[in-house]
């Protein structure tokens, strides 16, 4: 201590140089944490790898698209990083767009994030509209991911109209019929003739099974063909009154007091265990979910599911994403160029037919892959023509920033009545809260 | 302290083993420059690095979090900082999640920390006996330490699974194994519980261990002449000598208890394993800052739990010394 005591004013200041020093070194040390991937610059031959960022299914591996890109382009190496869960994928994505390190090439959007981006992070984003024609898509899919200025932030890949998977044997064990158009006979009532059916269903219902998987699903299904969802078309969060949510809820905790349901939420282990045990009868099905369904109950049922049309005549659209270039990419016009090749109306055809994804590109709906496709897993179902006529028809529902996560909280909340006996008083309650933290 | 170190004089060498060149006054004088700004600086230098690093990993981030809790900032526009004082604060405080996650915090440390002290007490007790292999025996204990946080909560993931689990299918023996674990208040705090206590016990043990090595052996003697029982030695000389490294535990599992984040994130898993569950019935005050920040992307209300539990942690540790300080005073 005595030290300090006699420093002299010039040996403090030089004490602070040094001090400043180390800092900038320290900060030099620790500042530069570029990840160097070597996917940076292109090697002497002009060879680049493209690094397309995805969750979930997107299809491409099925279909080997990659492999066939690198074919076409010799000197392009397209590498996936797929993440299996979206809302883990998205929370990083957002990090990534804001620092700009760590971006892919390619960036997957799931349908209910991308107004949040549109609306504040379209300037991260490369526009795409002079890429791509966004009117080789369905109309409502293209409006999506355009702002208000015209820019594209995203090529629309797959889209999920809305159908029913129904087993079969169960159906006729129960004395239902089981063709499809006779099935869709009794549902043109709309979802309440769901209901109806699966009350009929339950009077002669096989031991251990149930008429559909979870309530939640159907509530999204309800929610997905009404125009009115979470947001109002000024912006405003309308969850409360809107006429979609009040249906889907209504109908939802219908099915949960005459218990038509196995509760289990979607996507999780149970759920998968359910379906490959075979005890759910129905399941509201869009395009993507077919193939969950043949994924997970495997091939003791095959030729046992078919599909028929959605209940009523509204068409409904849930799910879907987009491919997007992040502005600050390393390779912005040749991911661009990936992003075209991807999402054309051949490459849409193939990802169906490998994987079950329907094709938001109308060019796609013409060719023979999607027009006569036939889903074997499902008793032949013509499902190209099912769907084909549906994604005309969905209306242009009004998305809003926080639409995945208020879809989420919902559908938590139906689960909980399922599972736990929440009184519909309390979980509507505890909805709203939650969703007021969302968009608080 | 500094008056003990030898210091230089600044004034030149004075001697030494070689002799000094002799040198010109200007280089003389440039030297004891340098030898002093040597002798004035260089102990900023030594104690430098701790503080530099303590002030841009620990001290800045601190600040700065402090400064962001008193702004609304969305993840999804980081550069638009608007003022609300002391809202998020205010928010937070009226929020029954926030309470629920307070209570579950201190359910599972509790729970958590009582019989893990007490089981690692006893396994130290044991493993200060002349053993066989004592060496093997202390590492084994020490190895569920070595384990990462995720792959204990995984494994026990599956231990504690609904259908199929482990714990479940051995409980079916015994007529009861329906519980759904993660579902319910109590069993899935007891779950995470479970979880801490496998992960720390052998940490613990090995602390107690040393401290009951250094306890002097002529006590036992003493103890033992005056015909008193193992237990009793125990109670009489183990634990009052312990006294020191047990508040010392205590705080160590205090603070870890009030981070708990890995466990009660990967019990479940997914999306629900975020909130801490479907009715946030394992939400630690960790989870409830994480899912503030990145599943609903509000930074600002993230901040600001994060330095409420910072006043909660001080307030502890307060309770913590008046206790320490009590007991001393008792002792003495």
């Amino acid at each position: 201590m005595r030290i300090t005591r006699t420093v002299a004013g010039r040996s403090r200041r030089t004490a602070v140089m040094a001090t400043t020093g180390l800092t900038a070194a320290a900060l030099l040390l620790t500042g530069c944490g570029d990840s160097g991937s070597d996917s940076d610059e292109a090697d002497a031959d002009g060879n680049i790898t493209l690094t397309v960022a995805d969750f979930g299914q997107f299809g491409y591996k099925e279909a080997k698209l990659f492999e066939k890109y690198h074919e076409l382009h010799p000197n392009i190496t397209v590498k996936a990083n797929t993440a299996a869960e979206e809302p883990v994928y998205y929370t990083k994505f957002l990090q990534q767009l804001n620092t700009g390190s760590g971006l892919a090439d390619v960036h997957g959007i799931e349908v209910g994030r991308v107004k949040e981006l549109v609306d504040t992070k379209a300037d991260a984003f490369a526009d795409l509209s002079k890429v791509v024609d966004s009117s080789q898509w369905v109309n409502w899919k293209a409006l999506q991911a355009t702002t208000d200025e015209g820019k594209v932030i995203g090529a629309g890949t797959d889209i999920g109209p809305m159908s029913i998977c129904y087993r079969r044997d169960l159906f006729e064990k129960a004395g239902l019929p089981t063709d499809r158009e006779e099935v869709a006979a009794k549902l043109t009532g709309g979802w309440e003739d769901y209901l109806k059916l699966g009350e009929e269903y339950k009077k002669k219902a096989p031991k251990g099974t149930f008429f559909m998987d979870s309530a939640s699903a159907m509530y999204n299904g309800v929610v997905s063909s009404n125009s009115e969802q979470y947001y109002a078309k000024n912006g405003d969060p309308i969850y409360k009154e809107s006429a979609g949510v009040k249906a889907g809820w209504k109908l939802a905790s219908e099915a949960v007091d005459k218990k038509l349901t196995q509760g289990l939420a979607q996507f999780q282990d149970p759920w998968k265990a359910a379906l490959r045990q075979g005890t759910m009868a129905t399941v509201a099905c869009p395009a993507w979910m077919a193939a969950q369904i043949a994924e997970y109950s495997g091939d003791q049922y095959k030729g046992k599911w078919d599909i028929t049309r959605a209940p009523g005549d509204t068409a409904a659209n849930w799910g879907g994403s987009f491919l997007s270039v992040p502005a600050k990419g390393k390779h912005v016009k040749e991911a661009g160029e990936l992003v075209k090749w991807l999402t054309a109306p051949e490459q849409q055809a193939a990802v169906f037919k490998a994987a079950g994804l329907f094709p938001s590109n109308k060019g796609a709906f013409q060719l023979e892959d999607v027009k006569t496709a036939k889903l074997e897993y499902f008793n032949n179902a013509p499902i190209g023509s099912i769907y084909a006529d549906e994604a005309n028809a969905i209306p242009a529902a009004v998305l809003g920033p926080k639409d995945g996560n208020i879809k989420d909280e919902f559908g938590k909340q139906i689960n909980n009545m399922e599972q736990r006996g929440t009184k519909p008083d309390a979980a509507w309650d505890a909805a709203l809260e939650a969703i007021s933290k969302i968009t608080g | 302290m500094a008056t003990t170190t030898p210091t230089r004089s600044a004034h030149g060498p004075q001697g030494g083993r070689r002799a000094p060149k002799p040198m010109t006054p200007g280089r003389q004088a440039w030297r004891s420059r340098l030898w002093r700004f040597d002798d004035k600086a260089s102990p900023y230098a030594y104690i430098a690095p701790f503080f530099l690093v303590f002030g841009a990993f620990g001290l800045y981030p601190l600040i700065y979090t402090g400064w962001i809790a008193l702004h609304k900032v969305e993840m999804t526009g980081l550069d638009q900082m608007e003022w609300v004082g002391w809202g998020n604060f205010s928010t937070i405080l009226q929020d029954s999640e926030f309470w629920t996650a307070v209570t579950n915090t201190f359910v599972i440390g509790v729970i958590s920390t009582v019989p893990q002290l007490m089981i690692a007490l006893g396994l130290a007790h044991l493993l200060n006996y002349k053993l066989r292999a004592s060496t093997f025996w202390r590492t084994v204990i020490l190895t569920p330490y070595a384990t990462s946080v995720a792959s204990a909560a995984l494994v026990f993931a599956l231990v504690f699974r609904a259908d199929g689990g482990l714990l479940n299918w051995v409980l079916g023996f015994f007529g009861a194994g329906e519980t759904n674990w993660v579902n319910g208040h109590w069993t899935s705090n007891i779950a995470i519980a479970v979880i801490v206590i496998w992960r720390w016990t052998g940490y613990n043990t090995l602390i107690y261990l040393a401290a009951m090595q250094a306890v002097p052996s002529d006590l036992y003697e003493a103890a033992s002449l005056d015909g008193a029982s193992r237990w009793q030695q125990f109670r009489n000389v183990t634990i009052p000598a312990l006294r020191p490294t047990i508040l010392f535990t205590i705080v160590i599992s205090t603070i870890g208890s009030m981070q708990l984040f890995g466990e009660p994130l990967l019990l479940e898993g997914g999306i629900n394993g975020a909130t801490g569950g479907t009715e946030h019935q394992y939400e630690t005050l960790s989870i409830y800052l994480y899912n503030y920040g990145w599943n609903l992307g509000h930074l600002g209300m993230s901040a600001a739990v994060a330095w409420a539990m910072l006043v909660l942690l001080l307030l502890i540790a307060a309770i913590n010394w008046l206790v320490g300080r009590f007991v001393r005073k008792s002792a003495a």
